[in-house]
């Protein structure tokens, strides 16, 4: 396979993936198992690394199937293959979107979209707080209310909340901190 | 822009630092976006960057890298596009790339599970705090409230693609005005 057709692959993937990077892992898997790139135990290892780095999941996926594929230079071109579609399809829609968003019609409608993609953060927010602060889904599967409310959990969220509150400082900040805390307690 | 050479350089690092410290890409980089590009710099407002996420949702592509990319075509154009885009990349490419050539069983470290673990308990305040803040800008009457709750239950309890409700909600948002002003 040369690096055209890796281009190409995770080209499409870009392409068909709408949303966010969890959307594109069933595309990335089907490709994956077809060309026999891996094993099953092995995409599920590489999806558990690209969640615990920082950067978008589907990207992180990209860099890595590309370095297993052919190092450095695989992991470029997998990754420039996921984001051309986007930067090609964003850049016809903006130019566009700056030529009519002052337009009344358009101003309307957008008065209608911002809360509902207000309501979309709020899912997002809902689905970490039920992952990282009270995990419903570990709760359900074994019944432990020690689990849903772990009391160093619970601590530290009520400390972020309360320094977010008091400071305001630079999300960076409570991230740092927040890891640095859960190496100690957690 | 006075001098675009320098901006571009800003872009990209700018989206390098959001890049190196988002974990999860898409809705929970919205912090870090809102503070340095709608206070800090005052590049977007903060309702723009509301847009763009719509925009970013509904396309092809994923939402992380559409939003980085909107945001610079909307401070630099194509080049601010590309500036920001590779920014966003570049901090995966590096840590994905020493992690697969090094440390392969990076994520089975008990420090570094312990270390997410905090890390994710401040992305859910970080959001929470957002989902506030946005909805004290945008969320201006009854019907508006009635959209982001309507949206939030169809999208996180009802399963719904969210496509449809912002494709929807954006057709409410023309259709409102008209029949409040037909009432009158």
């Amino acid at each position: 396979m040369s690096f055209l057709t890796l281009y190409l692959i995770f080209f499409k993937i870009g392409l068909f993936t709408i949303g966010g990077g969890l959307a594109a892992l069933p595309l990335l898997q089907n490709e994956a198992m077809k060309r026999q790139w891996f094993s099953q135990a092995e995409f599920f290892h590489m999806v558990a690394v690209s969640e615990s780095t920082p950067g978008p999941i589907g990207v992180n996926m990209a860099t890595y199937i590309g370095w297993d594929y052919a190092g450095i230079a695989g992991s470029l071109v997998a990754t420039f293959g996921l984001v051309s579609p986007s930067l090609i399809i964003i850049i016809l829609i903006a130019r566009y979107f700056f030529h009519f968003n002052e337009k009344p019609l358009v101003q309307s409608a957008l008065s209608g979209l911002r809360p509902a993609v207000t309501g979309l953060i709020a899912t997002a927010a809902f689905n970490v707080l039920t992952v990282a602060v009270f995990p419903i889904q570990t709760f359900r599967e074994n019944g432990l209310w020690g689990e849903l409310f772990d009391p160093a959990t619970l601590i530290l969220f009520v400390l972020i909340v309360a320094a977010y509150v008091k400071w305001k400082a630079h999300p960076v900040f409570y991230v740092a901190a927040a890891a640095a805390a859960g190496m100690i307690f957690l | 822009m006075d001098s675009p050479k320098i901006h571009l350089n800003e872009l990209y690092f700018l989206f390098f630092k959001i890049g190196s410290v988002t974990f999860g890409g898409g809705y929970t980089m919205l912090p870090m976006l809102d503070r340095e590009l709608s206070e800090k710099r005052r590049w977007v407002t903060e309702e723009e960057l509301l847009d763009y996420y719509a925009i970013g949702q509904s396309t092809p592509g994923i939402i992380a890298i559409n939003t980085a990319t909107f945001v610079g075509y909307k401070t630099a154009g194509i080049p601010g596009a590309i500036a920001a885009t590779l920014g966003m990349v570049s901090p995966s490419l590096i840590i994905i790339i020493l992690i697969a050539a090094f440390l392969r069983n990076f994520n089975e470290v008990p420090l570094v599970q312990k270390a997410l673990k905090g890390v994710n308990i401040a992305v859910a305040v970080l959001l929470i705090f957002s989902v506030w803040k946005f909805a004290q800008k945008t969320v201006k009457d009854i019907p508006g409230f009635l959209i982001c709750l309507t949206a939030f239950l169809a999208v996180g309890f009802g399963g719904i693609s969210p496509i449809p409700v912002v494709a929807l909600s954006a057709f409410l948002g023309i259709v409102i005005p008209i029949l409040k002003r037909r009432k009158k």
